[in-house]
């Protein structure tokens, strides 16, 4: 069904709803009450199909409230916005119908003080209990950092909550400092012997509080952030940012620029893609081809670093276009490359997938199905291997993707194995895309000066990992009044305890690291 | 599993020769500015391009603190006249009043990494100095999972409020003779996270920190590097003093 219809019957169902076009034809934005919120949001979730993507919550004179769902093709993007007085901060939760917004609206109580009447589990979340008391609210305008960490009550006596209660029940914590490199966070895995019963990851101990910094910044200095907060997807994370304020500023992003801009997106796909499968092999003991695929991955390092000069291809990607440009002839000489990088995977996965030891440890484990993935509202490679598909370059084109020709692998069986054939045969989509970019570059500058002005934009990129979106709120004076961001790896760590519960704890490990989620990227 | 190890054997040596012989491959180090004794275009233009402060004008000199460089490449990129640019690796600094581990310690040293809330970049480059290319264990160095048998507390991130309790407790579960290396521009500077309600300016904040590794995120090299010089097996870039005050001339705070 085409957006307008959709439009059309919510005006019949919500005689108050009032439906506004937001930026474009496919952007519609849906103004109810707040009571409103949830029966509309369901709607659009469970018999429209949207993919609901995340929660903005905005303190402005009044309070305003943005959920962000996007369909397939024609059903384009929808918010459904409300605002509220700013003494009223009671809001009914939309996470008892739509389970995607679960982990938005307790982020909200923590960050804002927000109250989501229904909601089943409020409380610690970002700022951690035993280091923060309730309601201290960070985001809020009017909060004083200063007397805020002067007047901290930790709760020392601070304990998880104990699901499973049965006798001989036990939890068995794991991090947040464990294993060799790993990031840090913290598990809780309930169990009665082998299996775990029930996972729960406490996340946010590296909240480094990146949407409050932002606030005031200018331009210049967020973009900084934008790249840095995740610096394993530096160069999608730096796309979405300029993109949004590319929206502010009405420039025309030259076409060199944005056929680049699918290259170097594509070749950070492909090196993350080697980490992740590096991260699969080394999980399940399988030493040489952990080592060969360490190899390629630093391949595809140096790779960046010799084209872009930096490996993880920070200060690239501005506002505007690129910080510089390139020349086509060491362009070719890096396809070369890249087709050398992925002919060596490709022998490397006719060895893995003869190795029934490998096999044993990834099949039918750590399984997610196609239905928990909607729900959960799952993105990238984990979603596309349960069989659900949302890929932005697909259903929302940006940069020149929709002048390219590519496929998105899925598999339905959910697995780990189903997991590590999707990142394998989206590394031979990355360098099919890499390649066409190049056969295809325009000449012509790669930046567009302009100056933008106060407003909102929204940009979602698909990162390695999935959907991202960066919502920015420009002042008149050019600084940043908000900026959120909902990353992949927040909406897939909300699913992960899906794929580790009930199975064995020796499964663990692995299960984690076919996830190929990021710690950083969620924290913030 | 026998045609692994034929994969494996076909593959043949591709360990660098680095610290015995010389290592220039492209793509190795994103580089670092460089400071420049005579700089002919107009400086406070290029300090002022600067986000973090980093370069500073003394004696008539442009200078640079590579410990709050976060290769943004403004001063290289769509200016006049670039700053030059040190292509290298070898930028691990010692803290003065610090020494390497004894003599015992040299081919045998064991490392506890601790993400303090660094972006990913870092902790990386940390994990790919197991692979192929650089093997640390070829030169005594070894990962380890428990803190109690660790000689170096290796520290990324800027130090993130939730993170300071897990920090102190591996630090103070570490033997003596111990030594802590903070790596990256965040774990030495705060980077552009901090200092703010729940993000320290940096290690040293917290803990006692022997030597310095900037970049964001130094390559694999530099944080080999930077191991070298704690098993006194190299010398370092030069001795820093503990952090100062970041206040450029052009004024204040960046």
């Amino acid at each position: 069904m085409k957006i307008q219809e959709i439009a059309n019957q919510a005006k019949v169902f919500w005689t108050d709803v009032e439906v506004a076009v937001a930026d474009s034809s496919l952007t519609l934005e849906f103004r109810c009450k707040p009571k409103e919120v949830a029966g509309l949001c369901d709607w659009l979730f469970n018999q429209q199909n949207y993919h609901f993507s995340g929660l903005v919550v905005e303190e402005n004179a009044i309070w305003e409230l943005h959920y962000l769902f996007v369909g397939q093709g024609e059903m384009g993007r929808i918010r459904v916005s409300t605002v509220a007085p700013l003494q009223e901060c009671r809001f009914p939760s939309v996470s008892v119908a739509v389970h995607a917004a679960d982990w938005h609206e307790r982020e909200a109580e923590d960050l804002f003080g927000l109250v989501f009447e229904g909601h089943p589990s409020m409380g610690d979340f970002i700022l951690h209990d035993d280091v923060w008391q309730e309601g201290v609210a960070p985001m809020r305008s009017r909060f004083d950092p200063v007397s805020a960490l002067a007047n901290r009550k930790p709760r020392h006596d601070w304990r998880p909550k104990r699901v499973v209660d049965v006798p001989g029940a036990f939890v068995m914590p794991i991090g947040p400092v464990f294993s060799g490199t790993e990031e840090s966070v913290h598990f809780q895995l309930e169990t009665i012997g082998e299996e775990v019963l029930r996972a729960f990851p406490r996340l946010f101990f590296k909240y480094r509080s990146v949407e409050k910094i932002a606030e005031g910044r200018s331009i210049d200095d967020v973009i900084l952030l934008a790249e840095r907060f995740s610096g394993t997807t530096a160069f999608s994370h730096a796309l979405a940012f300029s993109m949004a304020i590319e929206q502010l500023s009405e420039v025309d992003v030259p076409e060199r620029a944005q056929v680049l801009r699918c290259f170097f997106a594509e070749l950070e796909r492909l090196r993350n893609h080697l980490g992740t499968i590096d991260g699969i092999c080394s999980s399940t003991g399988l030493a040489v081809a952990t080592s060969q695929t360490a190899i390629l991955e630093e391949e595809a390092l140096r790779l960046a670093g010799f084209l872009a000069g930096h490996r993880y291809l920070f200060g690239l990607a501005v506002p505007g276009g690129l910080s510089r440009d390139f020349d086509n002839q060491s362009l070719r000489e890096s396809i070369t490359r890249a087709k050398g990088i992925v002919r060596s995977l490709d022998e490397i996965e006719k060895l893995l997938i003869d190795t029934s030891s490998f096999l044993d440890r990834i099949e039918e484990v750590g399984i997610i199905g196609k239905q928990q993935a909607r729900d959960y509202g799952l993105v990238g490679p984990v979603a596309r291997a349960s069989g659900y598909c949302n890929d932005l370059r697909e259903i929302q084109p940006y940069a020149a993707y929709d002048a390219c020709t590519f496929d998105i692998p899925r598999e339905s069986e959910g697995d780990g194995y189903a997991r590590l054939r999707v990142l394998l045969s989206e590394t031979k989509q990355s360098l099919r895309i890499m390649e066409q970019a190049v056969a295809h570059l325009p000449d012509g500058p790669v930046f567009t000066k302009s100056k933008a002005t106060a407003g909102v934009g929204l940009a979602g990129v698909e990162t390695p990992r999935g959907a991202t979106w960066h919502w920015v709120r420009l002042d008149e004076e050019g600084r940043l009044k908000r900026y959120r961001l909902i990353t992949p790896s927040f909406t897939n760590w909300h699913g992960f305890h899906l794929a580790a519960e009930n199975f064995a704890f020796q499964d663990f490990p692995i299960i984690l690291a076919t996830f190929g989620l990021s710690v950083a990227e969620n924290d913030r | 599993m026998s045609r692994w190890v034929i994969k494996g054997l076909q593959t043949g040596v591709v360990t660098t020769r680095y610290p015995s012989g010389e290592e220039t491959t492209p793509g190795i180090s994103p580089g670092l500015p460089q400071a420049m004794p005579s700089y002919d275009g107009d400086t406070r233009t290029l300090i002022a391009r600067c986000p973090t402060g980093a370069l500073h004008r003394a004696d008539g000199r442009v200078v640079v603190e590579s410990r709050r460089c976060l290769h943004c490449y403004r001063c290289s990129r769509g200016i006049a006249k670039p700053i030059s640019w040190d292509s290298g690796f070898e930028w691990a600094s010692i803290r003065e009043g610090s020494a390497a581990l004894p003599a015992t310690f040299r081919r045998s040293i064991y490392i506890r990494v601790v993400d303090a809330g660094d972006c990913g970049a870092c902790l990386n480059e940390t994990r790919l100095l197991n692979n192929p290319f650089y093997n640390m264990h070829r030169l005594g160095f070894f990962i380890t999972p428990t803190p109690r048998k660790a000689d170096i507390l290796l520290v990324v991130g800027p130090v993130t409020d939730h993170m300071k309790t897990a920090l102190s407790k591996a630090y103070d579960a570490m033997p003596t003779p111990k030594r802590v290396m903070a790596v990256g521009t965040c774990a030495l500077s705060g980077g552009i996270f901090g200092p703010g309600f729940v993000t320290g300016a940096g290690v040293s904040d917290l803990l006692p920190v022997d030597v310095e590794i900037p970049g964001c995120p130094p390559p694999p090299l530099t944080i080999l590097h930077g191991l070298l010089v704690l098993a006194g097996r190299k010398s370092a870039s030069q001795s820093t003093k503990p952090v100062s005050a970041h206040v450029n001339e052009e004024g204040g705070i960046r």
